[in-house]
């Protein structure tokens, strides 16, 4: 099956399972078309194994256009590979040129221990959101959708915090593996809304809490986390958790 | 009409309007003591199954939660990007729960039941309040109400809505509702598991046999009742607008073991996507129905047109949706803005290097809006630049994801040049056959959300999904589950080394060692490529009755080429993506047969179900109300052995009608 005329060598992460130890090996990746995406390309790469009889590449992805925060590899050094904004699932092989070498890890933190190859477990994340990532509302309590007025700004920060997709990244860029973007965008969209205002000192702090149980490393103020966001979820919602986190601390 | 005694839908009595809070306040309770030793296993984290198992545990049942990605989050529901519709009547433009309901039937192609839908109306206001709550940022107007827009199939604006990621704010506040419970002790999450098969005993549903992806393990769990919220099988067609997860394997599973599977064949078909590039495609894209708010769909009048679209003049366009429904232009429904588009493609009018796209135009709404917005800022005698430019920030604020997801894709910038989209595979209307109360023919066995077959009818409304998802896991099964579960409070934990539980785990096991012992030489996905080519060809946009007769004999071959001539890499006790694949793709060949089958049963043309030998001389769907007002619920005799059963129809409070949005 012949699709493009770019030929390309991967340097992939090859690991069995969390307890084993990991090494890279090579891969040819031939006949690749530019309008492919890179997971397109990891298929054939795995076809073309299968039918070698070889193992093919274990890697996460499910929706395949960058909301579902499945994707999680890191390209050349960059988690999500070298454009900025996008996900792995996104990126496209008209980004990269013939005769390239493309290195491939999985995400790599503690908090994130690795499953097989690229995959990784970010249950973690998970567990974060349980110690407060919500509003205690139960079903069916709630009144009229408008007789909570929200300013249009307000509305607007908070849902471009509430855009992360967990998908890690930001973890994966950090050199100290710091979930601060991720917590923190959470923490912003709720702190923002009214509704989330009454339970917001007790959210902050046990999220943080929880974050810090997890291993994931401290916040340095690097950048790396924005930078490489798909979503661009910005900085200011961890200076924000902080400001929230101080004063719930204080009071 | 030849029926089943299983197919008692059971819709309560009274007129419409009063069924559902009659029903509610009627039905039977579960005291708060007993629902602590009650077990409910929720298969499926999307929209259906995280509001289902949120509310549930709030309510006091002891939950479980099973799903194949990593974390709830990921459901493909997530991806849903236009809205959710909700009767709220905000803008005053005459809308009501009746309209709702009314919309919804006929969008339908009055192949739904009526209690049902008008049910859905009934609650869909609620679902704002509740997401709200949540605090789900919903898009605002200044004043800092809720902001709607308009969908296909209506002539209202009830559309609320989040830009264009409106399914991952509704699954985000469902997953933190779930969250919570997690956090309380309450719900146990099963991550990287799939549902491998359900289990009866003494004809109920007590539990269902998973594997745990990560170790292969299979398990075994008992629960009183089991939800499956497992989404739509559009994936048969290999490419779809799904996840490439998404599959049939539950429900299939389900089916198998007892389940009646309602209507199969009906596909919704969405009319703007992004059109197939090549033949590494692993899946398509989705352009939001929101887009044909402020998009006009035109094709070049002359054939063959090979000119850039912003180089053909306006009088050389074809609006062509606004030229056969003047009434509904560019909103008309799925299905309908769909066969336009293979209409024109087929007879030479498509655009782009494949000739098989349309144009999404945005140019005259980017100068609307930029004409309003000039206004609002007191620009006086603004300059087209300038109106343009304010135009574009207005559409990007609107659209931005979606605009930079197609940029992305294929390389255009659709702010400079009209987008090129294709009708491709989104949805499934069919699925398991459910009664009011959302069970299935299994006691005890329910299906929620996509993965039931039971409100749209034969075309689902743009923003119904979502809706649909919520109502049933927020605020329909925790009423109608206490039906059957008052009935269970003297059941005591089955112990899984029951040997119900044991024969269907060994079962299971047959299979994957069937499967990876077979060592053949072609991998899963070639198999599935063949099937979604067959399906798409066949069973697609348009059928009949020569090639659903072959699609049926060739799929069947495949089926046995595939038992064995596949080939499945490494080992089952470990993380296997392609034994994963494997299971799936074999349930998707055997559900592909009865799709194929259903289609070339239903002698008519309804919604999404078009038979190319049922039309008016318009090329309009032909239904026949006569023969085919009826569900087809298929039930399981054996491989490649269906036996049809039907639910009648009946329409007391809507005239059935020829569906017109001319």
């Amino acid at each position: 099956m012949s699709h493009g005329n770019m030929n390309l060598t991967l340097k992939v992460w090859k690991q069995k399972n969390k307890n084993e130890k990991g090494r890279f090996e090579t891969y040819m990746a031939k006949g690749i078309s530019p309008d492919m995406s890179f997971l397109e390309m990891f298929d054939v790469v795995n076809e073309q194994l299968i039918n070698e009889g070889k193992e093919p590449i274990a890697f996460d992805h499910d929706c395949r256009e960058g909301i579902c925060g499945m994707c999680s590899m890191y390209i050349n050094g960059r988690p999500h590979g070298p454009k900025e904004g996008i996900t792995t699932c996104q990126l496209h092989m008209r980004s990269f040129k013939d005769g390239d070498t493309i290195v491939v890890e999985p995400w790599r933190s503690a908090a994130f221990p690795v499953i097989k190859d690229l995959a990784v477990d970010r249950s973690s994340f998970d567990r974060i959101m349980a110690s407060g990532g919500f509003v205690s509302v139960n079903t069916g309590n709630a009144k009229d959708a408008n007789n909570i007025l929200i300013p249009k700004d307000d509305a607007d920060d908070a849902f471009n915090a509430a855009a992360c997709i967990g998908c890690g990244a930001c973890v994966a860029a950090c050199k100290n593996s710091s979930a601060m973007l991720f917590v923190s965008a959470k923490v912003s969209q709720l702190a923002l809304l009214p509704q989330g205002k009454i339970e917001a000192k007790a959210r902050v702090l046990n999220m943080v809490k929880q974050m810090d149980e997890e291993g994931f490393g401290n916040c340095t103020n690097t950048g790396a986390c924005e930078a490489e966001c798909p979503k661009g979820i910005s900085l200011e919602n961890i200076a924000r958790m902080n400001r929230e986190y101080l004063s719930a601390s204080l009071t | 009409m030849a029926s089943s005694p299983k197919l008692n839908a059971k819709i309560p009595e009274g007129t419409i309007e009063n069924k559902w809070t009659k029903y509610r306040s009627t039905v039977h309770l579960v005291n708060p003591s007993n629902k602590r030793s009650l077990e409910v296993i929720v298969v499926g984290s999307g929209l259906a199954g995280a509001s289902a198992a949120a509310s549930l545990a709030e309510m006091g049942y002891k939950v479980k939660v099973l799903y194949f990605q990593d974390s709830p989050r990921r459901a493909h529901s997530i991806a849903a990007q236009g809205g959710v519709n909700a009767a709220k009547n905000y803008q005053n433009d005459g809308d009501s729960v009746y309209r709702l309901f009314y919309d919804t039937i006929k969008g339908g192609d009055y192949r739904a039941r009526e209690a049902n839908v008008h049910r859905l109306a009934e609650v869909s206001g609620a679902i704002i309040d509740q997401c709200v709550a949540q605090g789900v940022p919903f898009a605002r107007e200044y004043g800092g109400t809720l902001s709607n827009r308009s969908f296909g199939g209506t002539q209202v604006q009830r559309t609320f809505y989040a830009a264009g990621q409106t399914g991952q704010q509704l699954l985000l506040g469902a997953y933190s509702a779930l969250q919570r419970q997690v956090g309380m002790g309450a719900v146990q999450l099963l991550a990287r598991h799939e549902m491998m098969d359900v289990v009866n005993i003494d004809g109920k549903c007590r539990g269902i046999i998973a594997r745990d992806l990560v170790t292969g393990k299979l398990e075994r769990h008992f629960g009183h009742a089991v939800l499956l919220c497992t989404g739509g099988y559009g994936n048969v067609f290999y490419l779809s607008t799904n996840a490439m997860g998404s599959n049939v394997t539950a429900i299939w599973k389900a089916h198998k073991k007892g389940a009646f599977f309602g209507n199969p064949c009906y596909t919704q078909i969405h009319p703007t996507c992004i059109p197939v590039s090549g033949d590494h495609q692993s899946k398509l894209t989705l352009m939001s129905e929101s887009l044909r708010n402020d998009g006009r769909i035109w094709v070049p009048k002359k054939q063959n047109d090979t000119r850039k679209g912003t180089d053909i003049p306006e009088e050389e366009r074809d609006y062509y949706l606004e030229r056969r429904y003047p009434a509904f232009g560019n909103l008309v429904p799925r299905d309908v803005a769909s066969r336009a588009a293979k209409e024109r493609c087929d007879a030479g009018y498509g655009v782009g290097s494949s000739k098989m796209a349309v144009f999404l135009d945005f140019a005259a709404n980017t100068e609307r809006y930029g004409k309003i917005e000039a206004s609002k800022q007191n620009i006086h005698n603004p300059s087209k630049e300038q109106i343009i430019k304010l135009g574009k920030d207005v559409i990007k604020e609107k659209y931005g994801n979606l605009f930079d997801m197609y940029k992305q894709i294929t390389g255009e910038d659709p702010y400079e040049v009209p987008m090129r989209i294709y009708p491709a595979v989104h949805y499934t209307m069919g699925g398991l056959w459910v009664d009011y109360n959302l069970m299935t023919t299994i006691p005890g066995l329910y299906a929620l959300g996509e993965a039931n077959f039971s409100d749209h009818g034969a075309n689902r409304l743009g923003a119904s999904a979502l809706m649909q998802g919520l109502a049933d896991g927020y605020f329909v099964i925790p009423y109608t589950i206490g039906d059957y579960l008052a009935e269970e409070i003297r059941t005591k934990s089955i112990p899984t080394d029951n040997d119900a539980f044991a024969k269907a785990e060994a079962e299971v096991q047959d299979r994957i060692t069937k499967l990876m012992g077979i060592r053949g030489t072609k991998s899963v996905d070639h198999f599935h490529k063949r099937l979604g080519k067959i399906m798409w060809d066949k069973c697609g946009m348009g059928r009949n009755k020569e090639g659903l007769t072959s699609a049926i004999s060739e799929i069947q071959k495949i089926r046995e080429e595939f038992w064995k001539d596949v080939r499945v890499p490494g080992d089952a006790n470990e993380f296997n993506p392609e034994l994963e694949k494997a299971h799936r793709v074999a349930d998707f060949i055997e559900l592909g047969e009865l799709m194929c089958k259903d289609a070339l049963h239903r002698d008519e043309s309804c919604g999404g179900h078009f038979r190319d030998e049922y039309q008016t001389l318009e090329g309009e769907a032909m239904r026949d109300d006569e023969n085919f007002a009826y569900v087809a619920a298929w039930e399981f005799k054996g491989e490649g052995n269906f036996e049809l059963h039907k639910e009648e129809l009946k329409y007391e409070n809507i005239k059935i009608a020829a569906r017109s949005y001319k």
